[in-house]
């Protein structure tokens, strides 16, 4: 699976007054250059998660190691350059008064030179298809299109890997669109590597692999594929299963010959096209 | 409750260098106990359309009727409480509103606001509280403390408390998990099939249009485009999508297998299970 960029060991975290774990126990790795998603019910320990990842939060117990540097109070300055976030709110995440120096605002706190900084705040917003739009304020723009700038300041910073704390969730389908795609053809550049916190069962089955959290605990992780099949657990859970595994499902039921499971619609389809040229 | 809008138009600063038609020619009614559900891309007009139904905007043309009361241009209009109490409004968000010190202090803010004795709103609170499928034991809680799905239900609370004859959702689920998205939803449809609550509902979950709406209303480019049950809507669902506005999954996989399998349906399907069962007949009447 390449390279490990992250690794949690034994990760704990209790908020204070809470009397259950955010964070119970959780281990894994995430790899350069894949897409993964963590799901599950609001308060199973996703955003704490992210928080813990950014150095937000520091773990009560156990480890964070991200690009061989352990998390701690010490290093926490030079593991967040390597770790970009957007958050949910576009409102809550526009500093500057115009794109552009939004997108620099990052880039100053580093001290970065200006001559570098005006070719880094131009090629990320390149890259995020809002290189039109260097002046405007950010009350002109779409919650997409301000997402997409908060991505763009992530990216200035050049960082290893990207966290999506449900970056999508207060878009509409298209500004939802919009960013996921910018976000997937920067990971297909192997620009970078993503951690996508979402509710978005659809988004989920796009990605390399999933997280499933339950009440602070891992439950289970596994490929889009592997994770879909827990169908009824996932429902029990508070989660819900993609379009095209529920009508899959309720095609077997109906009698139809098909195949397991299907993550894509473009999936379905075709094999109901090569069973009805059978039938 | 009736509430019908005629030939409604909408600018905002009117008569200054910045103004922007925002709707125009919109004919509208909400027949009480119905359940309507408005669609449109963001800048459709939507949420300037939404703030008619309880006269929170004065439209710049046309009139708005609300019960016995009609809201028009150019004429003063004094006493608009009354509607603001039987139409309730649940803003995106709306637990971004949240500000007393407990749940039950901020449940009660609306209807003490509106005159109804302290006594009174505190039993209002609890049968609200209860309506939205949360324990009493949070009252006395600080709304903060709480996660964001309760917040959001403690917020609904505040609106239900005011016993409002039509409630407007705007987008009511937004960042919710599923779980929370379908008991929500499914709540606001038990008071409107329980108690006839009239309800408007504006979503960019054709969807959730398609499950619970009586009537559909495409805003497009500030104004009606059109209107019509979701069978109707949704049998002719090219249209929708050149305007690029989604359909349901369910009507979508059915334009793809219409192209690929050279099949056709009669009817658009709303549900997985009709869906699932028009295939299975689609595919055995082909190979007849």
């Amino acid at each position: 699976m390449g390279e490990k960029l992250v690794s949690l060991n034994d990760v704990t975290f209790k908020y204070e007054g809470q009397d259950r774990n955010a964070v119970d126990c959780v281990s894994f790795d995430v790899y350069k250059g894949e897409w993964l998603a963590i799901v599950g019910h609001n308060g199973s320990g996703k955003s704490t998660l992210a928080k813990l990842l950014n150095g937000l939060q520091f773990a009560e117990s156990g480890s964070i190691t991200i690009n061989d540097i352990e998390l701690s109070e010490a290093t926490v300055w030079d593991a967040r350059k390597k770790v970009g976030m957007v958050f949910q709110n576009p409102d809550n995440q526009f500093v500057g008064t115009t794109v552009q120096d939004d997108v620099a605002f990052g880039l100053e706190n580093l001290g970065v030179q200006h001559q570098m900084m005006v070719e880094r705040v131009q090629n990320a917003l390149n890259k995020v298809q809002m290189d039109q739009f260097l002046n405007q304020e950010p009350h002109h723009l779409s919650g997409g299109q301000k997402q997409r700038v908060a991505i763009a300041g992530v990216l200035a910073l050049q960082p290893d890997i990207i966290i999506l704390d449900e970056a999508t969730s207060m878009l509409d389908p298209r500004g939802r669109e919009e960013v996921l795609h910018t976000v997937r053809e920067l990971k297909d550049e192997n620009i970078l590597t993503v951690i996508s916190i979402t509710h978005d069962l659809e988004e989920a089955a796009k990605a390399d692999r999933i997280i499933v959290m339950n009440q602070g605990l891992l439950y289970r992780q596994g490929t889009p594929d592997e994770i879909f099949q827990l169908e009824g657990e996932l429902v029990e859970l508070g989660l819900d299963i993609p379009f095209s595994v529920k009508l899959g499902k309720a095609l077997r039921e109906q009698g139809l010959n098909l195949a397991d499971s299907h993550l894509t619609e473009e999936e379905l389809v075709k094999d109901l096209c090569e069973l009805n040229s059978r039938m | 409750m009736r509430i019908e809008l005629q030939d409604v138009e909408y600018r905002y600063q009117m008569n200054t260098p910045f103004e922007s038609l925002a709707i125009h020619d919109v004919n509208i009614e909400i027949n009480p106990g119905s359940y309507v559900a408005i669609i449109g891309h963001t800048g459709s007009g939507k949420s300037t359309l939404l703030q008619h139904l309880n006269a929170l905007i004065k439209p710049t043309k046309g009139r708005v009727i609300i019960g016995e009361r009609t809201i028009e241009s150019g004429r003063k209009e004094k006493q608009l409480r009354p509607i603001r109490q039987k139409v309730g409004i649940v803003f995106q968000f709306p637990e971004h509103q949240l500000f007393e010190e407990t749940v039950e202090k901020d449940i009660c803010f609306g209807p003490v606001n509106f005159g109804i004795p302290k006594e009174e709103a505190k039993i209002r609170a609890r049968k609200a509280l209860k309506q939205v499928g949360l324990a009493e034991e949070i009252l006395e809680k600080s709304p903060f403390d709480l996660s964001g799905g309760q917040m959001r239900r403690v917020a609904i609370a505040g609106m239900l408390a005011m016993q409002p004859e039509v409630l407007v959702l705007d987008e009511p689920t937004a960042g919710l998990d599923p779980r929370g998205r379908k008991e929500i939803m499914d709540m606001f449809y038990q008071l409107h099939k329980e108690q006839g609550m009239t309800t408007v509902l504006v979503t960019h979950s054709m969807e959730d249009a398609a499950r619970y709406a009586d009537e559909i209303v495409i805003m497009h480019q500030g104004t009606v485009y059109q209107k019509g049950t979701p069978f109707e809507i949704f049998s002719q669902p090219e249209q929708l999508m050149e305007l690029g506005l989604d359909v349901p999954d369910t009507v979508r996989v059915q334009l793809k297998l219409q192209k690929e399998l050279g099949v056709r349906f009669d009817h658009p399907c709303l549900s997985i299970e009709d869906l699932a069962l028009e295939v299975k007949r689609v595919m055995e009447r082909g190979s007849r």
